[in-house]
This record gives C-alpha cells, structure tokens and sequence, in this order.
C-alpha cells in the first residue's frame, strides 16, 4: 500500500487530514459480468462468441486486445495466437484496444495490467482457446448449412473446407455461426499444424508508427480540456513551503493552478503556457525528513543494512563448512545505483471527471487497476471509471504505476474540465519510481582446483514489494525481487546462503525492465567469472560444469559461444564476455565483444545472444525485444545513475541521463533455441546478461574488475 | 502575435506567443501529432520536422523563427519521393517498436537522404545520433536507410 491521496476539497488539499488509502483494488465487476458487458451488443450480423475477437460479414476478424502495447509487439502476438486456432487468413486480421475489463485479466495477474513479460505466457491457452471456440462454432454452422458433420470438414485461411471441395468463407458464416453453442472445452491445435505462430511476421502496427497517425497517450484531446504541467514534490515526503500562484496565472492562456498533495499544477490552454507557468510559480520546497539526501547517504543506509541481513533467501548445505574446508576464498562488493525508465513518451495522462463518471485516456500498464484507484480518487465506483488504452512511448515497468493517472484525475475532478496532465522530460526523471540501488557482498570458497564449495551473497536494496502497493514483504522478510536471479541462480555449489537486508533511503522504488535481475545478473555472473579465472579456467567452460543439471542455461550458453565464434581468437583489440540469466521463464546468454582505449573509452561491436523462450509466437519479435533489452541494459551499463543531492536528483534529461546512441550501437544476432517447452517471457530477458557480458569482457581486455555499475571509464585508464 | 507559415503545403496562420516552440504549435494548435515531445532540448530529436528542408528540432525552434518558411512534418512527408522511399524502407525493415520516436526517426533520415543519395554508415552515425530510441531499433533504422537509399538509385 503505498499510496496515499488527501480528500480532494477544492481548497485545503495540502491542509486537510482527511487521508484516502488506495490500493490497487481491482475492480468489484464479476468476470461473468464482465465478459458479457465486453462481448456485448455486437451489430447484429458480426459474430463475436467472447471478448478477444470478432467476424464481420465481409469476412474481416478483429483481435480485441486486452495487454497494453509498449514496442513489445502485443498488439501482433495476441493476434497471432486468436489467428492460429481461429484458422484465419492474416491477411484479413486487424487488431484494436480492449477497454478495462475483468473479461481481459492477465491469469497470471488476476487484474488487466501488462507486465513482468507475461502477455504471451499468461494468455497461452485462454486466448488461443477463444480463437478455437470460434472455429468450432463456424465449422458447426457450415456443417448445419451442408447438412454434413462437422468432423468430416477442415478449416484453413478463413474457409470452412467440406469433403468434395466445397468451400464456406467465415464472413458468409457469421450469422449462423452465432447461433452455435459455444463450446466449453475448445480442442486446440497440435503444434506441428500451426501456420502463424513461430513465422517471424511483421507487426500490425507499424504503418501507423511510420505515417504519425498511432496515437499515444500523449496525442489524446478532447475539446475544451486543458493542459496541466506540475511543480511536483523532488523527493517522496517533500511539502511547497511557498508559490506564487499570481505569477503563474499572469501568464497568457493560464486559468488555474491547483495544488493537490504531489504539487501543484498549473492549467492551462496549452502545453507552453502551463509550462511557463508552472515554472513562474517559483516555489520552495519543505523537504521533509529526505531534506539532507545524497548519494553518500544512500551508500551509508545501504552499508547499515548489510551490517545484518537478517532475512535468509536461500539456504543450501552450511556455508561455515564449506568455508573451512575451502583451498582458498574470494570476496567481492557489487553496486549498482537507482535508475530512471526514461521512456520516450514523457508521462501523461488525459483525464475528465464527469459527474459519477470518469474517463481517461493513457498509455498505461495498469489498465484493470486503474478502474479501482481512480474510482477512489474520484470517489465513483469502479465501473463508472473508463480506461481508453492509448499506445505507450515506452513502459519499462514505470507506466505500470498509478501516479501520473492519479494526480490527472484529481485535476479534473478539482477543476471542473477535462486535463491531460503533461510532465516535463525534467519531471519525468525527477518524479521517482526508480530501480532500486542495490549493494551485495560475496564470499566464495574454493576447493584446491578452483571448483566453489561455498557461496555466500550478502545483498541491502530497498524494498520494491513494500513500495508496490500490491504486494507485502512475506514474513521472511525477503524481498522476493530484491534476490531474484540471485537467491536462485543455478549454479550448483554445495553450501550456499543468500541473505538480504531491507534498506530503505527514501527514493520510491518501482520495476524497471527485468526488475531485480537487472542488477543480480551483473552481480552473479560477474562473480561466477571471477571465480573462474581465480581457478584460471575458462569462463564458459567453468559456467557448463556448473550448469549440469541445467539443459536449457548450457543449451543458450553453448549456442551463443557457438554464434560468437568463442573458440576462434579476435582482432587484435577486441574481447569477449559470456554471461547467462534466466527470468520470466526464459533462458538467454549473450557474448559482448569489446574494445577499451587507452583513455579508458569501451566500445561493444557485438552481441551474439541466445534465447531460449520454450514455444514461441513471433520470433521477429523475440529477435527485436532481445536486441531492445540488450540497449536498454547497455545504456544503463554504460551510463545510467541517478544520484542525490541535498534531497533532489541530480539529473534532469539527456545530456546528464545519457542514453545509447545509434553511433554506438554495436551489432547484434538473436539465435532463438527450437523448443517445445512452455512459453517464456520475451520483454525482459534480454537485459539482464548484457551488463555482466560487457564486465567480463572488459576484465578480459585490461585485467580490471569492474563492480560497480555504471562502468567507471577512468579506471581503465591505462598510462 | 500572427504568424503565418506553410506547414505541409497548406497555408496556416497562428495567432500564438512567437516564443512558443513550432511543436506546441503543431500539435496543439493544428493538431499535427505525429511530431513527438521528448525532452524539449533538443537532445532526443522526437520532434525533428524539417524547416525549408533542412532538418530541425521543434521543441527548440521559436514559432517565429517558421515565419514565412515552408513546415514539413511526419504527415507531409510522403509527399517526396525521398519520403515515400523512407517509409516503404521503415515497412519492409518493419523498423518501429514503441514507435514514439519513429516520426523524428524518419524526419531525420529523409533529410539526410534528401543531401546524400548514398550515405555511408559513417554519414548515417552523424546524421541520426542526434535522435533517441530507447527500444533500440538503431539496427534496423540503419538497415532501412540503406534500403531506402537503394530505392531512390533505382528511380524510387
């Protein structure tokens, strides 16, 4: 439960004690209910049997998609799957945004949001099975027509197929397809018969994205609404001390400024004045109790933390024996600071409190939980609260958070009119929800041929569960996404401990692009190479003889060194780096070849990953989201931190939040392993292994560890 | 203040501040939201539309410094051939993931085609590192210049 919003009266919002406790309370609608209201009032000759697709006369099928689209390629992946069992002609498939509705849960969520890479494997059976009841029912129909039984008919791109070549397009079946009973259990494909899913195939949004007329959250209007830009609260507790709201309202085109507990707002006609306004405001800040924040404080909080870490997330054997009886030991301290998502689309959110109903149109990740929080903030029930699903400029995890629609809907409520509330790129990176920063500390205990006995890792992170508003510390007291990738690493070594210690500085904390295996896979597999070459093996080789009950981790491993040549030597200059990571269900290792200058500067030319994802949906996808990760996770190597001092962040935009650039993109290869397995998850994967690959190249290069992230250039440096 | 320009072919006058940055004029006064806010300092290139044909970054641009010239933006620009080949490039390479800044993306790159037929990779780090992705489809844009520079040798 982390967030709390003042009652909402016109004037005394800073003032007043009155406090609202929301919680991402889903909304009260039954699933019954709510798949009926979503399948609802189809034109009378559309066939639309549930909530995730429909057939028009003219034999056109429209996917309704539940998961919000952030480059991730839901918006052709959930398509995909509805086509395969739906036996459609793609050709004909268009897509559009469901509205929210318990009709779309995420099974994997229990609530409609998109997140933690599970669209595809939340929605494996369900969503094709909708796609199969579909066929079923026009193949009953045509078979009704025929007067012939439906087991003697086939079905392919769109045609329900009879024994002497017959042939029945869907369109021609509609009205008699909606006449069929649904069936109960849908029998679904054998995966030798699929024709759709497992082809790369191109998006089906793309032609917007290339001819301006996609829409994000940001492009959202409605007449009459004004634009609102924030003076928003620098750190989490931070009160306005003084503004001066006569300066803001003399700007031309500024109509009202309102202060609600996370600033105050200034509303106007447009983007620029609101924004000349809000910064007219000159406002001073109370900062509360975070007032002397910095960077050398977090690091101290982080260090108190690790002085006991109480909470045991993984107990193998006992470290103390394998210590004793360890050849020789290593230790090792890991850190990694906050970071911002920095998505492309600055936060924004477009919302109308009318009466008992309230609209908003956003680019959201919590689509479902934004019924019952904004409910609360506009004290309406949760069905009067409409969710218009826009295209997201990126999510990365901080659009799955409440905030920015929250503090939208207030302003409406307060000011009467429709407002999209529009943050700065200087907002946006100061407005928190960062990755956490995260300290860990290893012991290793090696036997007298280098092989691990013990591993001791000593791990201090705030608490993303605690911050979530959704999820609760168990009683272990570990935090689950603090130690994940780490608690569970694969690596069999016979005496293990993995203990965590909260430490909690201040700075909201949120999920960022593969959440805490972001940081534990530098840290592990990091500390796995240093091992190896403390036994002066090699790095990959020391990895497989680690992995053998893991076929799947030496699978990609194998795969990848495979790929990147690991065996045949490099130009003069060039070196690489192997790591491995599973999350989300899916297996990826990548190899970083790199160069490093004599002034310290790193260059990565290439990227050979592979991936191991089980079943796959649309391996251009897969390809594309593994290549994504790997420049997402880059950039935060190289260059990602965001720091604090006396209560604020120091960085503000791109030049002091750098980014990778095209000039530095290196290449990159995807090899994705045949597999029958499960589904994984394809949005995050990618990003953890990037870091560590890249460390362990850059260990490979110049003999220096680099623990700390992002790399630090100077120390490699080289006289 | 009126201001008065040519914004994909079409004549338009604002009544607005000559302060305010041609992107706010674009997408809220006209409505043209294919041209994208990013960071409003020109450090991301989400808002590149082309001022007389030379390359610009709106957020940076004061609307009086469009006076008089000739706006084109992301849905104008299939009006050359360099800007149909561009996006026929961004389709077959199916370059867009999020796509928020495939607009300033291919703004970017038609200019540069528009100066050179044939750019080399080293003409394409100068001229596209000044736009972000944080997809990450650096890749394929760069693979759809090429394309689109191919198309335009062959007579589009």
């Amino acid at each position: 439960m982390g967030i709390t919003v003042e009652s909402p009266s016109r004037r005394g919002l800073l003032k007043t004690g009155a406090a609202l406790t929301l919680s991402f309370a889903l909304p009260l609608a039954t699933t019954r209910a709510a798949l009926a209201q979503a399948a609802s009032a189809p034109a009378s000759n559309t066939f639309a049997p549930n909530a995730w697709l429909r057939i028009t006369p003219d034999g056109k099928v429209t996917v309704v998609c539940g998961s919000a689209e952030m480059g991730q390629g839901v918006l052709t992946a959930i398509p995909m799957m509805v086509a395969e069992e739906l036996d459609a002609d793609w050709a004909l498939v268009s897509v559009e945004q469901a509205p929210a509705s318990a009709a779309y849960n995420n099974p994997m969520f229990g609530m409609q949001a998109t997140g933690g890479s599970t669209t595809v494997r939340a929605h494996w059976t369900p969503v094709r099975q909708a796609g199969a009841a579909a066929r079923q029912m026009l193949v009953a129909a045509a078979a009704q027509q025929w007067g012939v039984d439906a087991a003697s008919l086939r079905t392919e791109r769109g045609q329900v197929i009879g024994p002497n070549g017959r042939q029945l397009g869907y369109g021609a079946l509609v009205e008699a397809a909606a006449k069929q009973a649904v069936p109960e259990k849908p029998v679904l494909k054998d995966r030798k018969d699929f024709r759709i899913m497992g082809k790369p195939t191109r998006r089906l949004d793309s032609a917007a994205k290339i001819n301006g007329t996609a829409k994000f959250g940001i492009d959202a209007h409605v007449e009459g609404m004004l634009v609102a830009v924030m003076a928003r609260a620098p750190i989490a507790g931070a009160k306005p001390k003084a503004f001066d709201e006569g300066k803001a309202k003399a700007i031309k085109g500024v109509r009202k400024v309102i202060a609600i507990p996370s600033g105050v707002a200034v509303l106007a006609d447009g983007y620029w004045a609101a924004k000349q306004g809000r910064d007219a405001l000159g406002i001073e800040w109370d900062l509360g109790a975070h007032a002397d924040l910095s960077t050398d404080k977090v690091s101290a909080t982080l260090d108190e933390a690790l002085q006991n870490p109480s909470a045991i997330a993984r107990e193998t054997g006992n470290v103390k024996d394998g210590s004793a009886n360890s050849a020789r030991s290593l230790t090792a301290q890991y850190d990694v600071p906050y970071l911002a998502h920095a998505c492309m689309e600055p936060l924004n959110c477009l919302a109308w409190v009318r009466g008992d109903e309230v609209t908003i149109w956003a680019g959201t990740q919590s689509q479902g939980p934004a019924q019952g929080i904004l409910s609360q903030v506009a004290q309406v029930t949760p069905a009067k609260v409409k969710v218009n699903t826009l295209l997201l400029g990126g999510g990365f995890g901080r659009r799955f958070a409440p905030d920015f629609t929250i503090d939208a809907t207030l302003l409406s409520k307060l000011s009467g009119s429709p407002v999209k509330l529009v943050y700065t790129r200087e907002d946006d990176m100061a407005a928190g929800y960062y990755r956490p920063t995260s300290r860990v500390r290893f012991e290793a205990g090696l036997d007298d041929k280098g092989q691990p006995l013990m591993l001791r890792a000593e791990v201090a992170s705030p608490s993303i569960m605690a911050a979530s508003g959704f999820m609760k510390i168990p009683d272990s007291g570990v935090d689950a996404m603090a130690v994940e990738g780490l608690a569970d690493h694969p690596y069999e070594i016979p005496h293990q401990r993995v203990a965590y210690g909260r430490a909690e500085p201040g700075p909201q904390v949120w999920f960022w692009r593969s959440v805490g295996h972001s940081q534990n896979a530098f840290f592990i597999e990091s500390f796995i190479d240093e091992l190896a070459h403390a036994a002066k093996a090699d790095p990959l080789k020391y990895r497989l003889a680690l992995l053998e009950k893991h076929p799947r981790a030496r699978g990609v491993l194998l795969l990848a060194a495979e790929k990147a040549g690991w065996s045949r030597a490099l130009p003069k200059g060039r070196h690489r780096g192997i790591a491995v990571a599973e999350s989300f269900g899916t297996w990826v290792a990548e190899v970083a070849e790199v160069s490093v200058s004599k002034d310290g500067a790193i260059k990565v030319h290439r990227v050979t990953a592979a991936v191991d994802c089980g079943q796959t949906v649309n391996p251009q996808t897969i390809a594309r989201q593994i290549e994504g990760a790997v420049v997402y996770g880059l950039s935060a190597a190289l260059y990602g931190r965001i720091t604090f001092k006396d209560g604020k962040v120091e960085q503000s935009n791109f030049h002091d939040y750098p980014v990778l650039r095209l000039n530095e993109m290196p290449k990159v290869d995807v090899h994705i392993v045949q597999s029958s397995e499960a589904p994984g998850g394809i949005g995050e994967p990618g990003t953890p292994p990037i870091a560590p690959a890249v460390a362990n190249a850059i260990f490979a290069a110049t003999g220096k560890r680099l623990r700390q992230l992002p790399f630090d250039g100077e120390a490699l440096k080289r006289a | 203040m009126s201001i008065s320009m040519t914004v994909n072919g079409k004549a338009v006058t604002l009544d607005a501040d000559p302060q305010m940055p041609l992107l706010w004029a674009l997408r809220e006064d006209l409505q043209l939201t294919g041209t994208k806010f990013g960071c409003g300092m020109a450090l991301c290139g989400a808002c590149t539309v082309h001022l007389d044909g030379q390359p610009v970054r709106a957020c940076q641009t004061p609307l009086e410094a469009a006076a008089g010239k000739k706006i084109t933006t992301i849905e104008g620009v299939a009006a050359t051939p360099t800007g149909r080949a561009v996006q026929k490039a961004w389709l077959k390479i199916d370059v867009p993931q999020c796509g928020y800044c495939q607009s300033g993306q291919i703004m970017s790159a038609c200019a540069l085609l528009a100066g050179k037929k044939k750019p080399t990779d080293a003409d394409i780090d100068g001229a596209m590192s000044g736009n972000v992705c944080r997809c990450g489809t650096y890749n394929q844009i760069r693979a759809a210049i090429h394309d689109a520079s191919a198309t335009l040798a062959k007579g589009g």
